[in-house]
């Protein structure tokens, strides 16, 4: 096992610092990757290789990017013009990983978007960015018109005969735009609603064209897979799947912050680096991936951080960014406030979701503010199943499920005194 | 042919389809808000959650939306067990959380398909105890009634006005619970299709604003089946009448002609059925001292022995039909003064386009489609006809085309024809090619291909170019101009590219060189043996059926009249100011010893009439009309009206009587009119296959114009008589007026009301398809009395143009309005507010020419006419043109096209 200190996805980055120009990146072996894949490798080699790597998407489902892409139609027949999207509308809440690749090393995702655009043949790559990463806007535009600059991007990459067009699009800020069809009905000027699947976005995408929707994260380490290879990529991991991940804590820890850590590292570990809990606070639960995964307990503290582990144990790794609740925090309130948001970022479009999450929400609310009665907990027993996987177009009442249900087993006998004493004990 | 299996049972299906309308075909009841059998499926609203099983031995199964998925062979599901009808029911409840429950003072209570599908679903107790989400409404206009409060968001409305019917100003605002369905600010709807809104929404959102007015229950209306007389597509409609008023006109479903939709003039011109300025009793002109000529009521026996006694006193009769008045109101006209006195009462001009357009359709070899398989066509080119305003519902028609060649690149990704959201995702970037070519912008523009704005004889070159392009040995005008040549070349392109190859024109431009350029273009394609389909407007809505007669024009009467061949002269339902020049008309009615006139209208001609006879409206009586391609289709009499108003050939029939020449028995129901018509012109011969005669019965019995549940029978006109008033006979149709009869499936041309227990709303007409958007019982209503001549090898056209302009000469061109150009539409108040005022149309480079600007009030002068107006200045349309809207007050008759000068108003 490698030492935790490979941090190929941030080893260039540096805190409160502007990211490197091109020539200082360049320098440092920056697209060599892209000088690489262009001169020497074909599309479904590309391909291959992250297929081999065994990398997975970082946005959350964890599907395998390869295997996405060998989906698309290649060759003289194939629709066009195909387009590569890069989700970058992180809204998850607790979830701040994308955004210290996107501030931080901009170019490492350019580096990825090429590989990524090539290895599709798309002719066109979207960022779509949230609407509020004014910082990383600032420096993506800048490093995508030195790109252009010199070469990397446009007509006839460095003489390659590959072109690319690369268009940053700035998002107005919903959550639903990080579900890739509504980010693709966004970027098309429609209502950022989901898309029914199928077609999935591979055959009719953008505009009805093959589009390959893929998270920043997933992007950033293309360059280093290609560069230093499957074998190595696979050793970053400590489980079957390839590469370090980034790894965030909120909550009332010491230290929240984010690390690039092998992909299989422990909660507790994670916990460590977070300094552990405050003082006087001791660990209730955690919601290890974002909002939208169900909560795990100190039981858990050595569960290791990947796909299918933290899925065995009835939760997600999601973007594998962690919200800690401690033992002063009410976990009624905590499923309200992520109830509240959720149902605010419902797009509208399925009944479920637009009218159940706003039910749920003032249930919670009435149960934390004295005014639950005893047959609540049956009607939010019964919703978790009703907006559950399948039941809704989309994937956001069912991940808004997740800590809810999760939280009513866990959390049941807080519940139950609101409900009995009328009253929110921590108030 | 795929085998499904529901709750184990197995069901053989045709296929293609999805769950949801297999279950509806299989008469199951699903329940269903965003699906619309029209629009597709989305899976918005979740409510026709079915439970799927992966085999046989597959106890768990998972919920899906039968919506969503396809009815594969094999595929297993119920609709029956306890999660799936927990989860639908959740969803009334969820969506019920935010309802107003005023469904007593709701004008959809009683017809309302959310009403239905809470019934359907068994949820009944409200558990939600928190505040409700309001909204605002918005004042749409006159036509519909907003109150957002009611809305489920189903996105129907949405997906019909913007995405089926191209409308610009609705839509979905907000997110989440605050979905808002109107406009960004208070303001009429724009579309000429708004209000099929009232029909599409499942609940009480959009609700028929004059309906408001003289409000009644879905289950008190007596109605008949009957036909659109708006314009000439026929579309088919019922009326629904209540003590003695015209209440509503509701779309009546028929896959040939108009399928779920009608326009705004159909739906909501039909006020004028209700005017208090009809005439009620027969009129005779009389004079006071000073010379004063007005109109007073005589009694029925009145009339008949005068008019009878002025016809046998050796007058030399003459008949001037209509083409709003039924086949048998003119054939009625033309046995009473003889087939050689009979003139059709149409202008010359209308007279020789309607012949040519009528010889190219009979003679040619190309087919004309249906209204409803205009939508089946995947290549288009309009030539001359601005549709949105002519022909409305053939526009609706013509912007489906453009999905059809996305769709069919759909197909080839496994998505099915019925994937709404998937197959509109491809028009955006690739729309099926739908050329548009005419002398003004119109609304059906923004789904084009590409447009082009000509003068009608740079319109009949750019026909004559394409039709050329197609068949060289086809002859092609001279000297046109390099755009027109790249244009044409375009369009035959696209049209030979296609697999159904549709063009479309029509006498809108007043151009016979247009009508014969567009019949070169589809014969040039069925010679290279594409199955081309050729489609002619018409304006009126028994214009194609008074053609199928003959006869001579308005003008040709005048000249009758002027040399003494005639002095007396019968007008039927014919406002001849609209039609022919007002000096002419004038010296006509002056010259005529005597004129009699039969209308319900009691317009500038009735008024200077020695007799006007009270006509039926299209609601109040029995007639056949003949539509656009030649479809015949029977209205029947909805009520019968007060006083001594009845149909037109009832009236003639009386007169020829009182003539002594008739015999009291001869001709003297309805279907007497229909036989002798059939007998006397083999045109007609298949239309006693229109609809069914007086004769028919179901069991024994007639069929009922009242639903099963109509209230007050006994207690209406209480304030009249105590006793219950008798109900009267009709020995015209199958049709009783009264409860009485057979109330369940009859064949759809006698069929009115769709209702069937559990669906009470719009969307019963999916339980009596046979699939899915196919037809009824008894097939569509209505007989095509115009077949193409296959294997036709008519010669073509040579390319002419009729109206060389001169350098430097305004053509004047008439522009037809959806509002306000149809004389009885034009009386309704709802259309009536919706008409523009006066204006006309140029070019910018023409207008600077002249030194105008837009606002400028001008004058133009056509022949004797001088028309004054302010100036609109629009880029979309033809150099060296000025466009005059047609039939408005001031425009009731220009004979146009014309040579035209415009000059500043000096008197603004």
């Amino acid at each position: 096992m490698r030492n935790m200190s490979e941090k190929p996805l941030t080893e260039r980055i540096r805190p409160n610092e502007a990211p490197a120009s091109l020539k200082d990146y360049e320098r440092a072996g920056g697209y060599a990757s892209v000088r690489k894949c262009l001169s020497s490798m074909q599309p479904a080699d590309v391909t291959q290789l992250v297929k081999d790597g065994t990398l997975r998407g970082r946005g959350g489902a964890g599907f395998p990017t390869g295997i996405k892409w060998s989906i698309v139609p290649q060759g003289a027949d194939a629709p066009r013009p195909k387009y590569l999207v890069v989700n970058a509308d992180e809204m998850e809440p607790g979830t701040f990983k994308d955004r210290v690749l996107l501030e931080g090393d901009p170019h490492q995702l350019i580096e990825g978007i090429i590989l990524a655009s090539f290895a599709i043949q798309a002719d066109i790559a979207y960022i779509f960015l949230r609407g509020e990463y004014i910082v990383a806007q600032e420096r993506i535009e800048k490093a995508i018109h030195e790109a252009y600059e010199a070469g990397f991007l446009g007509k006839d990459i460095i003489g390659s005969g590959y072109c690319l067009e690369l268009h940053l699009h700035m998002s107005i800020g919903r959550y639903i735009c990080g579900e890739e069809t509504a980010l693709l009905n966004a970027l098309e000027g429609k209502r950022a609603t989901p898309r029914a699947k199928p077609p999935f976005p591979q055959a009719s995408g953008l505009w009805g064209k093959p589009t390959i929707v893929n998270n920043v994260e997933t992007l950033s380490t293309l360059p280093h897979i290609v560069n230093r290879g499957v074998e190595w990529f696979k050793g970053l991991s400590r489980t079957p799947n390839g590469g370090t991940k980034l790894f965030g804590v909120s909550g009332k820890v010491k230290r929240p912050g984010l690390w690039e850590l092998p992909l299989g590292t422990t909660v507790g570990e994670i916990m460590d680096l977070a300094g552990g809990m405050r003082d006087g606070l001791s660990l209730r639960g955690i919601i290890p991936g974002g909002a939208s995964t169900d909560f795990l307990g100190p039981e858990h503290l050595d569960l290791q951080m990947d796909f299918d582990t933290v899925g065995k144990a009835g939760s997600r790794m999601g973007t594998g960014t962690m919200i800690v609740l401690d033992d002063k925090t009410c976990p009624v309130g905590m499923v309200h406030n992520l109830t509240q948001f959720f149902a605010h970022e419902s797009c509208g479009w399925c009944t479920p979701c637009r009218d159940g999450l706003p039910w749920l929400q003032n249930v919670l609310w009435a149960i934390e503010t004295g005014r639950g009665r005893e047959d609540d907990m049956k009607m939010l027993h019964r919703h978790t199943k009703l907006l559950g996987p399948g039941m809704t177009f989309c994937a956001l009442a069912p991940g808004a499920m997740a800590p809810l249900g999760s939280a009513l087993t866990r959390f049941k006998d807080d519940f139950d005194q609101h409900i009995r004493a009328k009253r929110c004990p921590w108030r | 042919m795929p085998t499904i299996y529901i709750d184990g049972k197995p069901h053989a299906i045709d296929g293609g389809q999805n769950l949801l309308e297999a279950c509806i075909e299989l008469g199951l009841n699903v329940p269903y808000f965003c699906w619309h059998p029209a629009l597709g499926s989305v899976g918005a609203c979740r409510q026709c959650a079915v439970k799927q099983y992966k085999d046989e031995s597959d106890s768990q199964g998972r919920i899906v939306m039968s919506c969503m998925t396809p009815a594969t062979d094999g595929i297993r599901i119920t609709v029956d067990d306890g999660d799936s009808k927990d989860f639908r029911a959740s969803v009334i409840e969820w969506m019920m959380t935010n309802h107003p429950h005023d469904c007593p003072v709701c004008d959809e209570g009683g017809e309302c398909h959310l009403q239905d599908m809470t019934l359907m679903t068994g949820h009944n107790y409200r558990n939600f105890r928190f505040d409700k989400k309001t909204y605002n409404n918005q004042n749409l206009g006159p036509l519909i009634n907003h109150e957002m409060n009611r809305c489920i968001q189903c996105y129907r409305c949405v997906r019909y006005y913007k995405d089926y019917a191209g409308g610009g100003d609705l839509d979905a605002f907000a997110a989440h619970h605050h979905v808002y369905f109107g406009r960004s600010q208070d303001g009429t709807l724009e579309s000429e299709f708004s209000g099929n809104l009232v029909e599409v929404c499942p609940t009480g959102v959009f609700t028929d604003k004059t309906l408001k007015r003289h409000f009644t229950r879905r289950w008190d209306y007596t109605t008949a089946p009957s036909v659109c007389v708006h314009c000439a597509l026929g579309c088919n409609i019922t009326p629904g009448e209540r003590y003695g008023k015209l209440r509503r006109i509701r779309n009546r479903y028929n896959r040939a002609v108009n399928g779920y939709f009608l326009c705004d003039r159909g739906r909501y011109g039909y006020e004028f059925v209700n005017s208090g300025k009809r005439p009620k009793a027969p009129l005779r002109l009389q004079r006071d001292g000073t010379g004063e000529a007005f109109h007073v009521p005589v009694t029925r026996d009145e009339a008949m022995n005068e008019i009878g006694a002025l016809l046998k006193n050796g007058a030399k009769t003459i008949g001037i039909g209509s083409p709003r008045a039924s086949l048998e109101a003119n054939f009625a006209l033309r046995v009473l003064v003889g087939a050689e006195n009979f003139y059709l009462g149409l202008s010359k001009i209308e007279y020789s386009l309607l012949s040519t357009i009528l010889e190219i359709v009979i003679g040619g070899p190309a087919r004309q489609p249906g209204l409803g398989a205009l939508k089946d066509h995947d290549a288009v080119f309009v030539l001359g006809e601005d549709l949105t305003n002519v022909a409305p519902l053939a526009a609706l028609s013509v912007r489906q085309t453009i999905l059809n060649q996305p769709r069919a690149e759909s197909r080839k990704m496994g998505i099915p024809d019925w994937n709404d959201l998937a197959v509109r995702r491809v028009i955006d970037v690739n729309k099926g090619p739908l050329f548009i070519a005419a002398p003004f912008g119109g609304k059906l523009d923004d789904a084009a291909t590409q447009t082009f704005f000509g003068t009608p004889s740079q319109l009949a070159e750019l026909g004559f170019a394409v039709a050329h392009a197609i068949d060289p040995a086809c002859p092609a005008a001279d000297g046109i101009s390099a755009d027109t040549a790249a244009f044409a070349k375009r369009v035959a392109d696209a049209l030979r590219a296609a697999e159904k190859p549709l063009v479309i024109s029509g006498p809108s431009c007043g151009s016979e060189s247009v009508v014969r350029a567009a019949a070169n273009v589809a014969w040039a394609l069925c010679r290279t043996e594409k199955p081309a389909s050729l489609y002619y407007t018409a304006h009126e809505c028994n214009t194609t059926g008074l053609g199928l007669m003959s006869g001579g024009h308005i003008e040709g009467a005048a000249e009758a009249i002027r040399n003494g061949d005639a002095d007396t002269l019968i007008i039927l339902e014919n406002d001849l100011y609209r039609r022919a020049d007002a000096a002419l008309v004038d010296e006509m009615l002056s010259t005529a010893k005597d004129v009699v006139v039969v209308d319900h209208l009691y317009h500038p001609t009735a008024q200077k009439a020695s007799f006007v006879l009270p006509a039926a409206s299209f609601a109040e009586g029995d007639g056949t009309i003949v539509n656009n391609i030649g479809r015949a289709q029977r209205m029947m009499q909805v009520y019968k009206p007060e006083g001594e108003i009845t149909e037109s050939w009832r009236w003639l029939r009386r007169v020829r009587t009182a003539t002594g020449v008739g015999q009291s028995t001869d001709l003297l129901y309805f279907d007497s009119f229909i036989h002798a018509l059939v007998d006397e012109i083999p045109a007609f011969s298949r239309i006693l296959e229109a609809a069914p005669s007086a004769a028919f019965r179901v069991g024994g019995q007639k069929i009922p114009r009242q639903t099963h549940r109509f209230s007050g029978r006994t207690a209406m006109k209480a304030n009249v008589a105590v006793s219950e008033t008798a109900i009267a006979s009709d020995p015209d149709s199958a049709f009783s007026f009264s409860m009485e009869g057979f109330q369940m499936l009859t064949p759809a041309a006698v069929m009115s009301s769709f209702w069937v227990p559990g669906w009470n709303s719009a969307q019963a007409i999916t339980r009596f398809q046979e699939e899915v958007n196919g037809p009824l019982e008894g097939g569509d209503p209505g007989i095509r009395l115009i077949e193409p001549m296959s294997g036709s090898t008519t010669p073509y056209f040579s390319a002419t143009s009729n109206q060389p302009s001169k350098a430097g000469q305004l053509v004047a061109i008439p522009r037809y309005h959806i509002f306000g150009s149809e004389e009885l539409s034009s009386i309704s108040p709802a259309i009536a507010e919706l008409t523009p005022a006066l204006y006309v149309m140029m070019h910018p480079d023409d207008a600077q020419d002249s030194r105008l600007q837009d606002g400028d009030i001008v004058e133009v002068q056509i022949g004797g006419a001088v028309i004054t107006a302010p100036l609109r200045i629009n880029n979309d349309m033809a150099r060296a043109c000025v466009v005059v809207p047609i039939g408005f007050t001031n425009t009731q008759h220009v004979p146009l096209p014309a040579p035209a000068t415009v000059r500043r108003g000096g008197a603004q």
